[in-house]
């Protein structure tokens, strides 16, 4: 079943939510990418609960001039439109008032929530007829989503996603150094509310699919996870939005293989899956790798540390780096050095010996600068330089 | 109506700013809140010269130099950058802003950093072109950092930071440099690296501001100077405002006189 909703066959209508699902995933992790690096992550969880309200006002003007109250374009609009209204509240708020932004967010995002919720209720109360299915602006919902819904969802996925790839340098200069981009005559407020109408609009799109309590978490977990792969913004916004249409992609196919399944929930859940891999297993910065560079300094520093004893024929008392010793057949099981351990032993005496004096002399002691205790003293200085550091060596200098 | 204009140090100044002035601020005032940061500022930078904003901490130095660039909003005051108004000028201003202004993890190279500089040529959607990144490169070179270029920026030294910040300030191709403590927690070999990069931006007939915080070196580094308490306290030729007398107001009597008399010795 999984593999048949992968592979689309589960159907037209399937493969079009799937697809919508795709778009809305990338260009989610795309806008969400340059949320994440502006710092400004939260601000969508308001602009998100404050989709709610304009859902409930959406439906009841569209049911009393006639219409059809579950008409998708009419409900989005009314959602884009309190959550402008929502964004503006917390940037008025940040910038008129001396709260925080994060208090800014809280006081709109429960406010507007609470008021959706009893528009929804009042709207359930009243004998309008097909107010089902409202509360699915929650959580998502793709059961019975109608062919040109999906449609609408695909191409506005698309729209958002190209605009943030027009618009990624700006992005990024405003997200790395505000001060700097002003002074070069960017209109940071004016790229700061580009990024937030893009954030809006992936929210609004995403309502029916994801929901507006877990739309946040497409916009965020992406980028987080990507963040683990890259050191590059453009590269990162690539990887994130590749993650985002993965997880709409993946996420919608595994909903309708059961009736019921909540979409969005599943959505996050894949793209939760996505980032505990990232976290894990990346090669530069996932923990994995992390821990087995550590684990390789680590004893490196011991066996030069251990070495360094042998030479100077001090005790060793450290239990691991014994072990590593012995492991790499420096040292006996009775804790004697065996040849091979005596030989590397004096060559990181003699080294540790050249780098004391590499430091001493002063056309090398800027070289010698480098030496972080483990540097090999081959990958600084040219052979040259050795054999006059232990000419040094062999006539001693008078010292002092 | 008719504003007569007083400096804070008692002279007069003209109600015209200067023409040809590299830099004229008249009235900045900016505060957060109901507490003025810096009161009623006036400045004159001439224009190749080379001046020190110096003053204790939060005596406004840096605030003076954001108000001067726009980034914080004054409360009053005018600026003029080569006798047009800022906003015409701004492509003549490079800045240099506090490392610790930004974060150092962020995803982006030694090279995109400095790529920023170029902003304006570059345009808000334009391509990066090769002759961009050769531009890129050279200013790299000139502060002498182009083995870095493909580093990320949180690998690099505190020094390595300062620098990749001032070859984006050269990117800019500006006849103004603004830099906010420019040498502060840099090795010496950076600090020797940046004094030389503005000596030559100095020959080549640029105007520097920076704001110091080391008083020993401003007689060796500086032309002018530009004391600052919360208002101005003078403005002038190193020989002339560096006194001990002149810092003694500045700092309000922190200073030891010893330390004072030391410091400007060669100056005076």
């Amino acid at each position: 079943m999984l593999f048949d909703a992968l592979t689309l066959q589960l159907g037209y209508n399937v493969t079009l939510v799937m697809l919508g699902a795709a778009a809305l995933g990338m260009a989610a992790g795309g806008a969400g990418t340059y949320l994440f690096l502006r710092k400004r992550a939260l601000v969508s969880d308001a602009v998100s609960h404050a989709t709610l309200p304009g859902v409930g006002v959406a439906f009841l003007v569209m049911v009393l001039l006639g219409g059809d109250g579950r008409w998708l374009p009419g409900l989005l609009a009314g959602s884009a439109l309190t959550a402008g209204i929502g964004l503006l509240c917390v940037a008025a708020l940040t910038r008129r008032t001396r709260l925080t932004e994060d208090a800014a967010i809280g006081a709109v995002l429960s406010v507007f929530f609470g008021l959706g919720i009893v528009l929804l209720t009042i709207v359930q109360t009243l004998p309008l007829g097909r107010q089902a299915g409202l509360e699915s602006f929650l959580l998502g919902s793709t059961a019975g989503m109608l062919r040109s819904d999906a449609l609408l969802i695909a191409a506005g996925g698309v729209v958002t996603l190209l605009a943030v790839a027009t618009l990624h340098r700006p992005f990024t200069a405003v997200a790395f150094d505000p001060g700097f981009a002003q002074a070069t005559g960017q209109n940071i407020a004016r790229i700061d509310l580009t990024l937030m109408m893009l954030v809006m609009a992936v929210t609004v799109v995403g309502l029916k699919v994801v929901g507006l309590i877990l739309i946040v978490a497409l916009l965020i977990i992406p980028p987080v996870a990507a963040r683990f792969w890259t050191d590059k913004a453009e590269t990162l916004a690539l990887i994130a939005a590749a993650l985002g249409g993965l997880s709409g992609y993946v996420g919608a196919g595994l909903s309708a293989t059961a009736p019921g399944l909540p979409t969005g929930p599943i959505i996050v859940l894949v793209a939760f899956a996505l980032f505990a891999l990232s976290f894990l297993a990346a090669p530069g910065r996932g923990v994995v790798a992390l821990a087995l560079r550590h684990r390789h300094f680590q004893h490196a520093v011991h066996l030069r540390q251990g070495l360094l004893a042998i030479a100077s024929e001090q005790p060793i008392y450290e239990a691991l780096t014994m072990r590593i010793l012995r492991r790499e057949g420096l040292v006996r099981a009775d804790g004697v050095p065996t040849d091979a351990g005596r030989g590397r032993a004096a060559k990181a005496l003699r080294d540790e010996t050249r780098w004391q004096v590499a430091r001493g002399t002063e056309h090398l002691s800027g070289l010698a600068a480098r030496h972080d205790g483990l540097t090999e003293i081959e990958t600084v200085l040219t052979a040259d330089q050795i054999a006059e550091i232990d000419a040094r060596i062999a006539t001693p200098v008078e010292v002092g | 109506m008719t504003v007569t204009l007083a400096s804070s140090d008692g002279t007069a100044l003209a109600s015209a700013p200067d023409a040809g002035a590299a830099l004229t601020v008249r009235g900045m005032t900016v505060s957060y809140g109901e507490t003025p940061v810096i009161f009623s500022i006036d400045m004159d930078v001439l224009p190749g010269s080379m001046t020190a904003i110096v003053g204790p901490n939060g005596a406004g130095k840096s605030t003076l130099l954001k108000a001067v660039l726009g980034i914080v909003k004054p409360l009053s005051g005018t600026v003029r950058v080569f006798d047009r108004p800022l906003r015409e000028a701004l492509p003549r201003v490079a800045y240099v802003p506090q490392r610790a202004s930004v974060d150092w993890d962020f995803p982006t190279r030694v090279i995109d950093v400095v790529m920023m500089g170029l902003g304006r040529e570059l345009g808000l959607l334009g391509r990066v072109r090769a002759h961009h990144r050769a531009r890129a490169m050279d200013c790299l070179e000139r502060v002498g950092m182009t083995e870095f270029a493909a580093r990320q920026i949180g690998q690099l030294s505190g020094g390595q930071q300062q620098r990749v910040f001032l070859a984006r300030a050269l990117a800019q191709g500006a006849d103004l440099y603004l830099l906010d403590e420019p040498f502060a927690g840099v090795d010496a070999a950076t600090e020797a690296a940046i004094i030389a990069v503005l000596k030559e931006l100095r020959a080549a007939g640029k105007t520097v501001v920076a704001v110091h915080h080391d008083l020993s070196t401003v007689p060796d580094y500086f032309s002018d100077v530009f004391l600052i308490n919360r208002t101005r306290i003078a403005q002038g030729p190193v020989e002339d405002v560096f006194t001990p007398e002149m810092l003694d107001r500045t700092y309000g009597g922190r200073l030891a006189t010893a330390q004072l008399g030391g410091l400007t010795r060669d100056a005076v």
